[in-house]
């Protein structure tokens, strides 16, 4: 491991009901680095994401953010999730807080913040992702494209080391989708750490440094983007991105 | 008509000041019964072996009895054993027992409904299990159970009626002695139906406010 190495993750595996849902999986991330994780459903991508951040338990392997391990017997997982920004697929925003109090719920309560603190931090936040707005709105009011930015608004507020996203725009209407990849570039640009579970190809192909094909609960090949899009060393993978490429020019193939 | 009227309005004052204590008991032992309700619903959901099995027995020992053997446990039965209550305060502790059960079922079952992704959305956030609990399932529970809870409050303000057998000097049990001493009955009870439909009716306008304000948003 070197120092850059911000979220590292070896040898997990996990059952579900006897079958294996992830099978010895090992990845790291390195500062500022971006890693696309791709595959077809049922591939163990969310299962392997949420492990990252502890939401699911293991049932061997360990994680480390920084120098810290997740997985140690002793490990504070509350302050190490605090140090994670996590982004779910359905936003999952509190729905019975409004905008602002979602944002301000893990700044006074995890961070220990008082008001005025905490409401500068979050409208900073909803400014970012061009919501300033919605401050007062409840969740209920917003499109699934709001919603969702509202919630990485809501993890960026915690000043996270490094940005999970599982399937941000899977939930969401077309039109919705460019305006969570815009805000999800500019994360980029701004040279935060990331690791992003997603359907969305050429996002993927745009925006990762490295990219990382799973199928069957395990790790296929992983290669930089432009060598794992243009010239996969697996017949699996190379299956996968032309089946993804036929159904977009709308050939009745499924990948 | 007019004999109904000056019959009702003779006794008014009477009637209202059982209507006090009438409202009294519903007031403290609902207040009562919420506090209980939701220890007794988290409890149940989050608790232990030992704290779950003690919220279930309590619920399930209290739903199978009748209100009125309870209140004559606690007003009859306990001073046998050197635990003496006046009529009023009796009354509000077998209600308040009693209601605590129901309110714990209620309370329960929005806990259950609230969508996992809410708590893991807390918890992704640093919020620990007592902090997802206290700062999200709770609020959104009770939102869920606001409809059910609503009615079992209403429910309630009728039940208060069965403290006139320990000789509360509630609505009932004031409309009991008129009846006695003016062989009114018919009158009588048909008075304090009204009394008591109005103040049911006051209740349900308020509490429709209370779940236009705070009810499910989707």
């Amino acid at each position: 491991m070197t120092d850059a190495t911000r979220l590292r993750a070896e040898h997990l595996t996990k059952s579900f009901a006897g079958r294996r849902v992830l099978d010895d999986v090992s990845l790291s991330v390195a500062k500022g680095e971006v890693k696309g994780i791709i595959g077809p459903s049922g591939a163990g991508k969310s299962t392997l994401i949420r492990c990252l951040n502890g939401l699911e338990p293991l049932d061997t392997g360990r994680v480390w953010l920084g120098a810290d391990e997740l997985t140690a017997r002793k490990a504070d997982i509350d302050a190490l999730r605090a140090r994670i920004g996590f982004v779910f697929q359905d936003f999952n925003l509190f729905t019975h807080l409004r905008v602002a109090d979602n944002l301000m719920l893990g700044l006074r309560r995890v961070r220990k913040m008082d008001a005025v603190e905490a409401e500068r931090c979050a409208r900073a936040e909803l400014d970012r992702v061009g919501l300033a707005d919605k401050w007062q709105a409840w969740p209920a009011e917003l499109s699934g494209g709001q919603a969702q930015r509202v919630s990485i608004a809501r993890a960026l507020a915690m000043a996270p080391e490094v940005m999970l996203f599982d399937e941000p725009t899977s939930a969401l209407d077309p039109q919705s989708v460019g305006s969570v990849l815009r805000v999800m570039r500019e994360l980029v640009a701004g040279g935060m750490t990331m690791i992003i579970v997603s359907h969305e190809m050429a996002f993927i192909e745009a925006v990762a440094d490295d990219v990382v094909f799973m199928a069957d609960g395990a790790i296929v090949e992983e290669g930089p983007a432009g060598q794992l899009f243009n010239t996969p060393h697996a017949a699996a993978t190379r299956a996968f991105i032309d089946g993804i490429a036929a159904a977009h020019r709308g050939e009745a193939t499924t990948p | 008509m007019s004999q109904w009227l000056a019959f009702a309005g003779s006794h008014l004052p009477t009637l209202l000041a059982g209507t006090g204590y009438t409202l009294t008991i519903w007031a403290v032992a609902m207040i009562a019964g919420f506090v209980a309700g939701w220890v007794l619903a988290v409890a149940r959901v989050y608790g232990g072996s030992i704290s779950r099995r003690l919220a279930v027995g309590y619920i399930e020992l209290i739903r199978g009895t009748p209100l009125l053997v309870q209140m004559f446990i606690v007003y009859l039965g306990l001073p046998q054993i050197g635990i003496v209550f006046a009529p009023l305060t009796a009354a509000i502790v077998a209600i308040g027992i009693n209601t605590a059960a129901y309110q714990a079922e209620y309370f329960r079952a929005g806990i259950r409904a609230v969508r996992p992704g809410q708590i893991a959305a807390a918890r992704a956030l640093g919020l620990s299990r007592g902090q997802a609990i206290r700062h999200v399932v709770l609020p959104q529970g009770f939102r869920i159970a606001l409809p059910q809870w609503a009615n079992e409050v209403v429910i309630e303000l009728k039940y208060t009626s069965v403290a006139y057998a320990i000789s509360v000097p509630e609505l009932m049990g004031r409309a009991k002695e008129i009846g006695a001493a003016s062989f009114r009955y018919f009158a009588i009870f048909c008075v304090v139906a009204v009394i008591y439909l109005v103040l049911v009716t006051v209740v349900t306008l308020v509490l429709d406010q209370v779940e236009r304000r705070y009810g499910l948003r989707h």
